[in-house]
């Protein structure tokens, strides 16, 4: 009798794709979602390792396959530092269509997360993934699927923002900025799946299936929870990623749990205030993650560049638009940023004041 | 605020505190209103040249040393050009000072001021 391993290995050699026909070789298995599975593979032709996207579900509507066409072409779309570039989109001698992107070497947002980096290089990192963000908002493209699952961190420090397999393209853009999926691939909400985590455990996207929750409960604004399609916008995912700012500085994920229980929460509970969660945490970055998950997208950053300003400025030692500080804390702040310089001069008076002893004597 | 312009700023200030502690030497009272003035240049000189070179540094240790560079060369300049009238002169007195005060306004610039903009090539 086979063992649930044994199993899982000949379902995954069975599963191995047949690249015969394209530049690609075969190096290994990287990640398998829901519905796509993502593979190591070497570009035969340049010489370099990158990573192949395939359907690894039946599909015989093709509209899981037009949503990985149109998941390529919205990446290709998007050239940014903080985004992994397409190389190639093709179909495979089984007719499964595929398509290859960079190669992220690096760990999970949450794996990085868990060796406790210092605040700074954090929250350095978390402006790097609201500028992606605020680009492809910029594009009138929203993420929906912000969660640590779907952000890299490279070797050298890089963001790299993943799985746009879900985006939204919101009205008014023009129709050759991108096309997200072929018409009748229902790329909006609809019932909840209870636990539905379309791209859990593989560190490139994954479809998500039609009429299945888009998103990930435990990470989505209540407006995305409700299934209010009509009120997603960039504010959305401004609530995603205030939950990845608290997912930084706290470790934890704002709302936990999963499925039907992670979404009640989204929808009826206040995230936990951060300065209870972290001893000694500065206000102004409690404030900023608390605005970022207001309930109303009206009371949040209106977009993800507001959001990344605000960190920046609290990184820089300015004041934050999010918190209102006191006196004595914008002195203690305006102090605190300029102590070497006050401390130079502390020691020119000092160096002032013994030349003028010496020469007293 | 510009380097340049902050770098001007500080030192025309601290140039300004170097020279009015020269009426703790009744040897130089007859020479106060130029010493103000002469120390006061120096400084915003100091803090224009440091401002400058600032701008251009991407170390912080390069800045503060650019300044200190500056604030030494022009304080011996000074001191050298400028004995009392019993003909001493006051070396020590102006270098040190003045070259803290060239260090002081390095750091300040390369920390606070705008940086100035950088050229970009076109494509083609």
């Amino acid at each position: 009798m086979l063992t649930p391993d044994a199993l899982e290995h000949l379902r995954a050699v069975a599963d191995l794709p047949d690249l015969t026909g394209t530049r690609y070789r075969l190096v290994r298995l990287l990640g398998r979602g829901g519905m796509a599975t993502v593979y190591l593979v070497e570009d035969t032709a340049l010489g370099r390792e990158a990573a192949l996207k395939v359907i690894s579900e039946p599909d015989p509507s093709g509209a899981l396959a037009a949503r990985l066409v149109g998941e390529a072409r919205l990446l290709a779309h998007l050239e940014h530092p903080n985004l992994a570039p397409v190389h190639d989109v093709g179909t495979l001698p089984d007719g499964r269509v595929y398509y290859v992107m960079k190669y992220v070497r690096g760990e999970r947002l949450d794996a990085w997360v868990a060796r406790r980096p210092p605040r700074a290089v954090a929250l350095r990192l978390f402006v790097k993934v609201c500028e992606a963000v605020a680009f492809a908002h910029a594009h009138a493209i929203v993420h929906r699927d912000l969660k640590p699952e779907n952000i890299m961190v490279g070797a050298f420090g890089e963001a790299l923002v993943l799985d746009w397999g879900v985006a939204k393209r919101l009205a008014g853009t023009p129709v050759a900025a991108c096309t997200l999926a072929a018409p009748g691939v229902a790329l909006s909400g609809g019932p909840v799946a209870p636990g539905a985590t379309p791209a859990a455990g593989i560190p490139a996207g994954s479809p998500t299936a039609a009429g299945a929750l888009i998103g990930t409960p435990a990470w989505m604004a209540p407006e995305q929870a409700r299934g209010e399609i009509d009120r997603i916008d960039a504010r959305t995912d401004v609530h995603a990623l205030g939950a990845l700012l608290h997912f930084l500085l706290a470790g934890t994920a704002p709302f936990a749990g999963t499925g039907e229980a992670a979404r009640a929460r989204v929808i009826g509970e206040a995230p936990p205030r951060l300065v209870d969660l972290v001893p000694g945490l500065p206000k102004p970055l409690g404030a900023i993650a608390a605005r970022a998950m207001a309930k109303e997208p009206a009371e949040r950053y209106a977009t993800a560049r507001e959001l990344g300003a605000d960190v920046e400025a609290f990184l820089d030692g300015l004041s934050v638009s999010a918190y209102r500080e006191s006196l004595v804390e914008r002195g203690a702040r305006v102090l605190g940023r300029t102590r070497t310089l006050v401390g130079l001069i502390l020691a020119y008076v000092a160096v002032r004041v013994l030349i003028l002893l010496l020469a007293g004597r | 605020m510009s380097k340049p312009v902050l770098g001007m700023l500080i030192g025309a200030i601290l140039g300004l505190i170097d020279g009015l502690s020269a009426y703790a030497y009744p040897g130089v009272a007859s020479m106060m209103t130029s010493i103000i003035i002469g120390s006061t240049f120096k400084g915003i000189l100091t803090g224009v040249a440091t401002g400058f070179f600032a701008g251009r540094l991407r170390s912080l240790p390069l800045g503060v040393a650019a300044g200190l560079a500056i604030g030494f060369v022009l304080s011996l300049l000074v001191a050298a050009i400028s004995p009392d009238p019993q003909g001493r002169y006051y070396y020590f007195e102006i270098i040190l000072p003045g070259s803290l005060v060239g260090a002081i306004v390095g750091y300040a610039c390369y920390r606070f001021g705008r940086a100035p903009r950088q050229r970009t090539t076109g494509t083609v």
